[in-house]
């Protein structure tokens, strides 16, 4: 047991999500004063998002940092590790968290603020930054049911019937993917007596039977493919993100799906190595299908959330070809699109649920003439939806320019292809919905809206911060993807991670 | 004992597979909660089987004397079964008031979240 005093440093690790944990208590205890709950959310996710960036800026300056719960040496006891990635992704997750609280301000025609909705968004957010930052297996799959307990209650608050009956499959096959997560651990735990990731790295390669190893590995490309919403498990998504409030989708797609996908590489560079193997080629079908199913599904919606939420799916695609390809320019761009698609998941889902304020609804065969009722506004989903579509020289161009360039380097040509189709597929959908719901006039006058203009500026203010942010990302695309490819290269080479968790970690 | 507590997991595992395949909604989250719980004797008989040897370590001693039995499955299946517990009690709530806003608990018949079929409005 070592006695030295934990530095400041090492409680940096664990901040975002301590602060989290203690904004939502806070919150519980004013449960029926709203007001109280908003500022104290404001103060969580403004701290959250200072805290995170000082460890970014910190781990980039450093390399990994880690922190072991209650002192207990690795690979003992609980151990949290920062790395690019995970530190990079706490920071997106806690200005998401932010901007999200800014937005559901201005969403007051229900009284669902006083139910919980701060409580649960800020429980939520710690099992997402939790997620992120953990170094231990099974801790991950306790912050993975943290996030998922304060996405049930989010996504039910309204309590319509769509919802609960949207919210009841999304429960049910989130649920049955974390099992299957759990059923993964218990048997790794078995095999090699271990629950710590760094440890496993080592003790997994060791393994003689790699038949074992592949059993489990499939087991977590399940589970984390489900949660990722890749691929054939996608089902759940479409079926269930248009039916909470609009800010709710909207954080649900910027950072849910994400959480699976993080989770999907740092158990394939990490635990299970990707070197050419059975999984190797899976995963390379696996990212394909799900860009062009995604696109595909896209195309095919008239209900402008659901448009949406099957762009997400297909952005899932473009981060697995990175991590598919396994090489260190291919997860560089994976990485960066998936710092990307966080961001204008977000807006998007931000931004339709404004659209639908306006037109009042969000079928595109009826909706109509919004660009007459709100040219700035329509201004800005064009541009949300170039950012998305990937037209350069926006966000989503650069990390595909990279992956394209790594599928023909890797020999696959088609999944530059698909990349390519994915992105067309993708242009394609939301610029039928512009046409159709922005720029097709209305025959009959848009109902008067009931939205005063505060809250419309406190709709539109967050979306256009989010917006202009994913465009900012394309616009200084050089020091992203040095970040991307500094991330990449640690994940890898896991020395260095593997070195801060199990050698200077206490 | 491994051998024994494999094949009742075996079991838990086909039952909760036949009660998935039921349109009743209420078969589906009693399935969820049999596999939770065949995963929580998984994870203990993962954590090799010990017959009555607590896992105490004498006063004078650092490290345990024998072999005493694995404390740490049971910390994990700890944590398993009341996150499991309260998401079973959760979902099994909000079937109920799925079931009151929409009257059924038959899948094939939920679809308020589904786009309408083609060629028949909704809203």
């Amino acid at each position: 047991m070592t006695e030295a005093a934990t530095t400041f440093a090492d409680w940096l690790v664990v901040a975002p999500l301590a602060l989290a944990l203690l904004g939502a208590s806070l919150c519980a205890m004013f449960w029926w004063r709203p007001l109280a709950q908003t500022l104290i959310g404001f103060a969580t996710t403004g701290a959250m998002v200072v805290i995170a960036l000082l460890l970014f800026l910190r781990v980039l300056s450093e390399g990994p940092q880690v922190m072991a719960m209650g002192a207990w040496p690795a690979p003992f006891g609980i151990v949290f590790a920062a790395d690019t990635l995970g530190a990079g992704l706490a920071l997106v997750t806690a200005v998401i968290g932010f901007l999200t609280l800014a937005y559901s301000i201005g969403d007051q025609d229900s009284d669902f603020r006083r139910v919980g909705y701060t409580p649960l968004l800020l429980a939520m957010l710690a099992g997402v930054s939790g997620a992120f930052l953990t170094g231990d297996i099974f801790n991950l799959y306790v912050w993975f049911e943290v996030l998922l307990i304060g996405s049930f209650g989010l996504i039910v608050l309204g309590g319509r019937k769509d919802q609960l009956e949207g919210a009841l499959k999304y429960a049910t096959l989130n649920l049955l993917a974390t099992t299957f997560f759990l059923i993964a651990t218990g048997l790794l735990y078995g095999l090699v007596g271990t629950l710590n990731m760094a440890d496993l790295a080592a003790k997994v390669e060791a393994v003689e039977s790699r038949g074992l190893v592949n059993a489990i590995s499939a087991l977590y490309l399940m589970a984390f493919g489900m949660k990722a919403a890749a691929f054939p498990l996608f089902f759940w998504l479409p079926a269930s993100y248009h039916t909470p409030q609009p800010g709710v989708s909207a954080i649900f797609g910027g950072l849910l799906t994400k959480v699976g996908v993080y989770a999907l590489i740092r158990t394939f560079t990490l635990i299970f190595p990707l070197d050419g193997g059975v999984f190797n080629d899976l995963l390379v079908w696996i990212a394909g299908a799900t860009i062009l199913f995604g696109g595909m599904g896209a195309l095919a919606q008239t209900d402008l959330r659901r448009v949406v939420a099957f762009t997400v799916v297909g952005g899932i695609g473009y981060m697995l070809v990175g991590l598919a390809l396994s090489t260190p320019a291919a997860l560089s761009g994976g990485i960066f699109y998936m710092l990307h698609s966080m961001l204008i998941s977000t807006g998007l889902f931000m931004a339709v649920g404004i659209a639908g304020r306006i037109g009042g609804g969000y079928d595109t065969r009826t909706l109509a003439g919004i660009y007459r009722a709100a040219p700035v506004f329509s201004g800005l989903f064009l541009l949300a939806a170039f950012v998305a579509s990937g037209i350069p020289p926006f966000s989503g161009f650069w990390p595909k320019v990279v992956l394209v360039e790594a599928s023909i380097t890797s020999g696959k040509p088609w999944l530059a292809g698909a990349v390519l189709v994915g992105g067309f597929l993708t242009t394609l959908a939301l610029a039928r919905a512009f046409a159709l719901a922005f720029w097709r006039d209305s025959d009959v006058a848009l109902p008067p809206s009931e939205t005063s203009h505060r809250a419309f500026a406190a709709l539109v203010i967050p979306t256009a911060v989010i917006i202009l942010g994913a465009t900012a990302l394309g616009i200084f695309a050089g020091p992203v993807a040095e970040i991307a490819s500094a991330a990449a290269e640690e994940l890898l080479r896991p020395a260095a991670y593997i070195a801060a968790v199990l050698g200077g970690g206490a | 004992m491994e051998p024994v507590f494999a094949l009742v997991i075996g079991l838990m595992f086909a039952i909760t597979v036949f009660l998935f395949l039921s349109r009743s909604f209420v078969r589906i989250i009693l399935g969820i909660f049999m596999l939770s719980n065949a995963t929580h004797l998984l994870i203990f008989t993962a954590g090799r089987l010990t017959l009555e040897v607590p896992p105490l370590i004498p006063g004078d001693a650092y490290v345990p004397t024998e072999a005493i039995a694995n404390p740490l499955p049971q910390a994990l299946i700890l944590t398993a079964i009341v996150i499991s517990f309260a998401l079973f009690a959760f979902i099994l709530i909000l079937t109920y008031r799925t079931y009151q806003e929409i009257g059924t608990v038959d899948v094939d018949e939920m679809e308020a979240s589904e786009p309408p079929a083609r060629g028949e409005g909704r809203e």
